[in-house]
């Protein structure tokens, strides 16, 4: 629930809060610390924050309370242009006006560098994005990506130690996006700088990030690795944020051995993991993965409890069968299956059992409506 | 599939341009199928064009025309004009007198000795009396008329009375140019300064345009800050103050300008202020109108909102992520402001600049309501031609002059800033 303790924090946040207009908060009680070198992502839906945050650790706005401390040192008061930080934006904010090597120059010349340092400098960034030879042009002359590289080159070429990036990849397309995932964390972790990225996209704060900030309400629901985060969610908004669920309603029916017993709103009973549910008669919202749910009877373990279901609709997907499946009243359970030579592809109105190991299935608290 | 590949491609002759498959040029196929919806386009714009062509083509090739072109004498006076044309270079002798009473009495009749008077008064001032008034008595002159008419008036004899009618006797003439530009052809033909009390045009061209400059860079001055707060402030309180930067709009220029005389007069609302607080003593009252103060002031307001509606409308595009870009590289407000924010409004300063310069150069009424003797400008002087003087050739070549001149910055303007570079809203 709240950030950990890390000792020698590079970047901290404590008790900041943050309003806009004096009568909501915007950013509630937010505690973080960042280890040098990580990369952290803040997820979250629009509104949650995230970009909040990120704005007051650039300088862009100012905490309403708390501290935002750099290397131990709190910065609310040092303007942005003294803070050194390197900053990705989300339409990459290229001045239009400049060549690319003249954009990248600009930092080096507002720290008042040599002409004959500054050249170097330039050529090494831009060759480490993969755009040396593009020092002549103008942004427009340039594609949407390849603006991403410059914007990347630009905020890295004066040295900084922490780089933000607010959701830089957002105006590319899909195989585009996925490629500067890829190149931006291998870029990160080689020059060993602390990187704070703010995104939407679940997928793109799994694959990059060390660790996840998920925001929502203006609070961090849940900070933790991907895996983590996607295996064991810590509450309900985390769980359906991150990736795809089911999610049922029920009360819990007792406790036993770390294994809670929920009666569904139906009458029927399954397993789960009791993760923030602490007695019997606890309302509760089960969680389980699509892919984690087995119907093939023989792979089940002996004892667990299963669910009747009715095969609604089935998928082609491709690489995977997507089946939708009527249960407990509800038609929106969605069951995934890897297309593989021995896979059975479930036929509508079919009639099928389903099950899963306990500690696939989380019961999480009821999102207050 | 092959056959179906052929038959859909494009043939090519020999050539090598397209055809159909039918075998017609590509070209002339592209023209036929697009012929009806260009002559749709163009029979949409044909109003405006008529209108156009009716009110601003025509009358300005008649100014430009007229300013090179005056056939008051040679119509009136053919006899004289023929004798100019038969004896080049030569002096006045008796037939060139008999003509010029020949001309005259036609010239009686039909009540135009006042027009040619007029036409060599431009000239040589002081003239027009001389024709009316011989013409009063034309009719009573005997041969030789060269002593008849020297008997009437001296000055018949005098030389470059005559250099003027042989000049003016050329229905084509650049006469009115060398005016403009305070220069006159001596008797003996040269090139020459103006006397110094009739040289006034070059001066007001001058004035005209350093008044104009300095209109422009206050209106940018006062302008860019404006502009900017209507770009940054949000939308419902930007469309209030949109509302106030027009509201001049909705004012009667004239209104405007006599407000700003209540204003600005020795006896005028500020003046008072200033007296009644003390500031000024009663005889130190401020002159700021009837001058160039007064032309700047309230020229300055009236051109603003030309200078702040293209300047806002750049600065809405500047996306505020440049400026924070700029910041979390390291450049102070100042620097973000000097070469990040000032480089990208260039088109809107460009516009604004060469439209308020433009509306400044010919500006008429303001200067003639409150600029006195040092604060009007060039447009007044041709108005004065226009209205009083009805030297309209004149008029002409000083309106033409304004013209090449603005045609001459905008052409200056498209090498340094560039007209594609413009942005006007």
């Amino acid at each position: 629930m709240s950030g950990t303790s890390v000792r020698d924090a590079f970047v901290e946040f404590e008790r900041v809060q943050k309003s806009y207009d004096g009568e909501t908060l915007v950013v509630k009680d937010l505690n973080l610390s960042i280890p040098k070198g990580e990369f952290l992502t803040m997820l979250g839906p629009s509104g949650s924050g995230k970009t909040t945050c990120l704005m007051m650790l650039a300088g862009f706005e100012t905490a309403t309370h708390g501290d935002i401390r750099l290397e131990g040192r709190p910065i609310n008061h040092i303007p942005p242009h003294k803070r050194g930080i390197g900053m990705v934006f989300q339409n990459y904010a290229l001045f239009p006006h400049m060549t690319i090597a003249e954009n990248l120059s600009f930092p080096l010349e507002v720290r008042g560098m040599g002409k004959s340092e500054r050249e170097g400098k330039i050529r090494r960034a831009l060759d480490m994005v993969e755009m040396g030879d593009f020092g002549g042009r103008r942004p427009a002359q340039l594609s949407g990506g390849q603006q991403q590289r410059v914007a990347l080159a630009r905020a890295l070429v004066f040295e900084p130690e922490l780089v933000l990036m607010d959701e830089p990849l957002g105006a590319l397309d899909k195989q585009l996006r996925e490629k500067m995932q890829f190149e931006i964390t291998h870029l990160a972790h080689n020059l060993g700088i602390t990187t704070v990225y703010v995104t939407h996209d679940q997928t793109e704060a799994l694959t990059m990030s060390d660790r996840v900030a998920v925001f929502n309400d203006g609070k961090i629901q849940q900070i933790a690795p991907p895996d983590e985060l996607y295996e064991s969610p810590q509450n309900s908004f985390v769980a359906q944020f991150i990736g795809e669920n089911n999610t049922l309603e029920g009360t819990v029916k007792e406790i036993k051995d770390g294994v809670a017993v929920v009666e569904l709103d139906d009458g029927e009973l399954i397993d789960a993991k009791p993760v923030n549910v602490e007695r019997p008669g606890d309302r509760t919202l089960v969680s389980i993965r699509p892919e984690r749910v087995e119907f093939n009877r023989e792979r089940l373990r002996a004892g667990v409890h299963t669910l009747k279901a009715e095969v609604a609709e089935f998928i082609y997907m491709g690489d995977i069968f997507r089946t939708r499946l009527k249960v407990a009243g509800r038609d929106d359970f969605i069951i995934k299956t890897r297309n593989a030579p021995d896979q059975r592809r479930l036929q509508p109105g079919e009639e099928i059992e389903i099950g899963w190991l306990p500690e696939d299935c989380r019961a999480l608290d009821l999102p207050t409506r | 599939m092959t056959d179906m590949a052929d038959t859909a491609q494009m043939q090519t002759d020999v050539a090598g341009a397209l055809r159909t498959p039918d075998g017609r040029p590509l070209k002339q196929a592209l023209a036929q199928a697009e012929r009806r919806a260009k002559i749709r386009a163009f029979l949409l714009v044909l109003p405006l064009l008529a209108f156009v062509l009716l009110t601003f083509i025509i009358p300005i090739g008649q100014m430009l025309s007229r300013s090179v072109l005056n056939d008051t004498f040679s119509a009136n006076m053919p006899a004289l004009t023929e004798w100019f044309r038969e004896n080049p270079g030569a002096q006045p002798d008796e037939a060139a007198f008999e003509a010029l009473v020949l001309d005259l009495r036609v010239a009686r009749e039909s009540r135009t000795q006042g027009a040619v008077g007029t036409r060599i008064n431009y000239e040589v001032p002081g003239t027009r009396s001389l024709f009316t008034g011989t013409a009063r008595r034309v009719d009573s002159l005997e041969p030789p008329f060269r002593e008849a008419v020297l008997d009437v008036d001296e000055n018949w004899a005098r030389r470059d009375l005559w250099a003027a009618m042989r000049s003016a006797a050329q229905p084509v003439t650049l006469n009115f140019y060398q005016a403009a530009v305070d220069r006159k052809i001596s008797p003996e033909g040269r090139f020459q300064r103006a006397d110094d009390q009739s040289r006034i045009y070059v001066k007001l061209f001058i004035r005209t345009f350093l008044l104009s400059l300095v209109i422009t860079g206050l209106c940018l001055i006062l302008g860019f800050p404006v502009a900017h707060l209507l770009a940054v402030l949000p939308m419902r309180k930007a469309s209030l103050l949109l509302i106030l930067v027009l509201l001049p709009f909705w004012t009667s220029l004239l209104v405007r300008t006599t407000s700003w005389m209540v204003l600005l007069q020795g006896q005028g609302v500020i003046n008072n202020t200033l007296v009644a607080l003390g500031i000024l003593s009663d005889d130190g009252r401020l002159a700021m109108m009837y001058n160039q103060t007064g032309t700047i002031i309230a020229m300055t307001h009236i051109l603003l909102p030309f200078m702040i509606l293209p300047l806002y409308s750049v600065m809405k595009t500047i996306p505020p992520s440049y400026a924070r870009a700029a910041r979390s590289l390291g450049a102070t407000s100042w620097t973000t402001f000097r070469r990040i924010y000032v480089p990208q409004t260039v088109p809107g300063i460009g516009a604004g600049a060469i439209l308020v310069f433009i509306l400044a150069v010919g500006y008429y009424i303001t200067p003639a309501l409150v600029g006195g003797a040092t604060g009007t400008l060039i447009s007044n002087q041709i108005a004065f031609h226009m209205l009083s003087s009805l030297n309209w050739s004149l008029a002409a070549a000083l309106a033409a002059m304004l013209l090449a001149a603005v045609l001459v910055l905008y052409w200056v303007y498209d090498r340094i800033v560039g007209i594609d570079n413009m942005k006007l809203g």
